[in-house]
């Protein structure tokens, strides 16, 4: 589903990838692990489309596609769905609003006709209950003055209704406690499936807890060092980044 | 030399007015104290001429172009073949109003109509009232807007000959809105038009008045209008200006507010039309626990210029003032925001708000914020924030990555950026109807469907 070679990626001219490769089969969740500075937050956005992070090498093919080409909005109709971070508080622009456009949006790209008033509302309540959001959620502005746990259920909630096919959830488990973690994970498991692929991107292996993965790589100063099962991430958070750090091969020193 | 210029064209066009003014006195006409008013109006008129832009309340407003255009007086022009088909556009759906219109500044009896009003509510053109009973104006015209500092309220002081007078008794509540729409029609030569305007409101009564100004492009008019507001001890006013003149009109706009105590205003400004609109909102609370809202929405595009001037002036104690104004600017476009806030000595326990941001759509728009805050009571609640930005690349990526394309997600982002302001607007038709003119500004007719 998603083939990622050679990706250099720079960002105000630095290099911050440095050569990843990676393939996601559909049904398998990856976990992209890493110390801070890694890298790992890049990658994510670069999928999604953000331009302000430079390709100056590499491929990246989403189901066959070249994904690098593609306008951040029309890779979202071709099924990535990145699951911000820091996602963004719009005032004045209601949850229900916005959550139709983007998947009227979704649906014109794919042919299908806007989706009726009714049918939305049912979506939106069965989505909703899986990660207990109240009813008042949908008419608040999107992100408004939401606590950082339930701006982090708001992104999976909108992946839910959203039904991407690659789902990359960066960062999803941090800020949240350990109820919302709970109630984020259900929502993840909830997605799983054969025809699904998800990219988790965390630092800490908790969220790993829940959402067990398939594959765990390590991402350490822009290139993948190590990839393993679940276990791998179980080793790290015993002994932490270090022992990889020995391992992993030691950067070329930079020319004088 | 741009500014010898600017001042020669403003002595020259100065010269202009006041002889407009002694050939067509006697047409003017009215009772003996509006012929004496109207001499000392033109009198301080030619004394102030118009601001140049070394005048600090004009310094961001160039009139030159104003000045080149040789207005005529509403009176020359031809019969104006305004028909009320054309006048749809700048109604409010399904709202049921009363309607009073005006041509050029002239009460139109066939446009207009009144719906079943309460007892004691009148409703009427100013020039009738000044044939019938013109001791009600005598009492008020210019006493709330006084000329002394203004040169286009000297003028339309000087000029008026008609305008609305609308007048609610003591605890009478009107539940339907009146609109008051003032076309400015002008299709052989440049037409200037002095709309006068008097709004008194009894104790404890209830109004909700529209002032829409409209026109036709690419028509160039000059709308001078004042509109003088008495809102008495407990009232409450709701009123609504729309501004959608011709895309090459001029207009000027003054509205003062005088309340008494108790007493609740809401006034919402809109601008949307003009070549260069210059709204000034002045108020005075002269009685405890008076309640002010003043909202506005300014949207120029292209070349246009939006000057929005508010004056809020805090006498009496105990008195609430919250104001919120934002700008979108597109094009080459020119915003000014300039408020300000007195807060006098005896003015204790005040609370006052005031709020401008504004957001630029293009490189080439300019704005001019000035909030100021004027405070010698020691016990008040005071204060002012005022923003200049562009949208959010942060915000234009997050809606894209949902599969939104770009343009719709800026113009998604520029109707939130007024969202807060327009949901105040509490009458349902006038709000939708203002979310289709600012959705109509934004590219390509925005096409955002339901509300947001």
């Amino acid at each position: 589903m998603l083939e990622i070679e050679n990706l250099h990626v720079k960002v105000s001219g630095k290099e911050i990838l440095k050569g990843i490769d990676l393939s996601v089969q559909p049904g398998q969740v990856h976990a992209i692990m890493g110390p801070n500075g890694s890298g790992k937050t890049t990658l994510a956005q670069v999928l999604a489309g953000r331009i302000t992070y430079e390709v100056t090498q590499g491929k990246v093919r989403f189901e066959g596609k070249d994904l690098l080409i593609m306008r951040p909005e029309d890779r979202a109709r071709e099924g990535v769905f990145m699951a911000f971070q820091y996602p963004v508080e719009i005032p004045g622009v209601s949850n229900a609003y916005f959550l139709k456009a983007a998947l009227n949006a979704i649906r014109k790209y794919r042919g299908q006709e806007e989706i009726d008033a009714m049918d939305f509302m049912a979506l939106v309540q069965e989505k909703a209950k899986l990660l207990a959001l109240d009813e008042t959620f949908m008419k608040r502005g999107l992100n408004e003055g939401f606590s950082g746990g339930e701006k982090k259920k708001n992104e999976v909630f909108q992946m839910a209704v959203l039904e991407p096919k690659l789902c990359i959830l960066d960062e999803t488990d941090s800020g949240l406690d350990i109820d919302a973690l709970r109630l984020v994970a259900n929502g993840i498991n909830a997605m799983r499936g054969p025809t699904r692929a998800m990219l988790v991107v965390t630092h800490y292996q908790r969220l790993l807890d829940y959402v067990v993965p398939d594959v765990v790589h390590v991402l350490v100063d822009g290139k993948i060092v190590k990839s393993g099962d679940a276990d791998l991430a179980r080793n790290l958070e015993k002994h932490g980044y270090g022992w990889i750090l020995e391992e992993a091969p030691r950067p070329a020193p930079a020319r004088p | 030399m741009r500014p010898v210029t600017s001042v020669a064209v403003a002595v020259d066009a100065k010269q202009t007015y006041v002889g407009e003014f002694a050939s067509s006195e006697k047409e003017l006409g009215g009772p003996k104290w509006l012929r004496t008013l109207r001499k000392a109006a033109i009198g301080r008129f030619e004394t102030l001429g118009f601001p140049t832009q070394k005048h600090e309340d004009w310094k961001y407003t160039n009139l030159a172009a104003l000045l080149r255009v040789p207005f005529k007086p509403a009176i020359l022009a031809r019969p104006d073949g305004v028909v009320a088909e054309k006048l749809d556009p700048f109604t409010f759906g399904v709202l049921k109003t009363s309607r009073v219109v005006f041509v050029n500044g002239r009460y139109s009896p066939r446009l207009s109509y009144l719906r079943s009003l309460p007892e004691g509510v009148r409703i009427a053109s100013a020039a009738e009232i000044l044939r019938s009973e013109p001791g009600i104006l005598e009492k008020h015209v210019g006493k709330h807007a006084p000329f002394e500092a203004d040169p286009f309220v000297a003028l339309n002081t000087a000029f008026f000959q008609d305008g609305a007078l609308v007048e609610i008794p003591k605890n009478t509540v009107v539940d339907e809105p009146i609109h008051l729409l003032f076309l400015s029609a002008s299709k052989d030569l440049p037409i200037v038009s002095y709309p006068r305007n008097l709004f008194l409101l009894g104790a404890n009564s209830q109004a909700t008045v529209i002032e829409t100004y409209a026109g036709w492009a690419p028509e160039v008019t000059f709308t001078n209008a004042v509109t003088e507001v008495v809102v008495g001890p407990g009232a409450k006013l709701e009123h609504y200006k729309v501004q959608r003149e011709s895309e090459r009109a001029f207009h000027f706009g003054t509205m003062t507010i005088d309340q008494d105590r108790d007493s609740t205003v809401t006034a919402h400004s809109m601008s949307f039309g003009g070549s260069l609109s210059r709204n000034s909102v002045s108020t005075k609370f002269g009685g405890e626990g008076g309640s002010l809202t003043l909202n506005g929405i300014f949207m120029p595009r292209d070349t246009q210029q939006h000057d929005n001037y508010t004056r809020i002036d805090h006498i009496a104690r105990s008195c609430t003032s919250v104001e919120l104004y934002r700008g979108i600017l597109d094009g080459k476009s020119r915003g000014v925001f300039n408020g300000n806030i007195y807060v006098r000595k005896d003015a204790q326990k005040t609370v006052a708000r005031q709020t401008n941001k504004n957001l630029l759509l293009s490189k080439e728009a300019f704005v001019d914020s000035t909030p100021g805050l004027e405070i010698l009571a020691d016990d008040v609640k005071c204060n002012h924030a005022s923003t200049i930005g562009q949208l959010d690349d942060n915000a234009v990526f997050y809606l894209r990555s949902r599969g939104i394309d770009e343009e719709a997600a800026r113009n998604i982002l520029t109707y939130a950026f007024v969202a807060d302001v327009v949901n105040q607007v509490k009458v349902a038709p006038i709000r939708i109807k203002l979310d289709q003119l600012i959705l109509s500004r934004l590219p390509k007719g925005a096409g955002l469907g339901a509300s947001l």
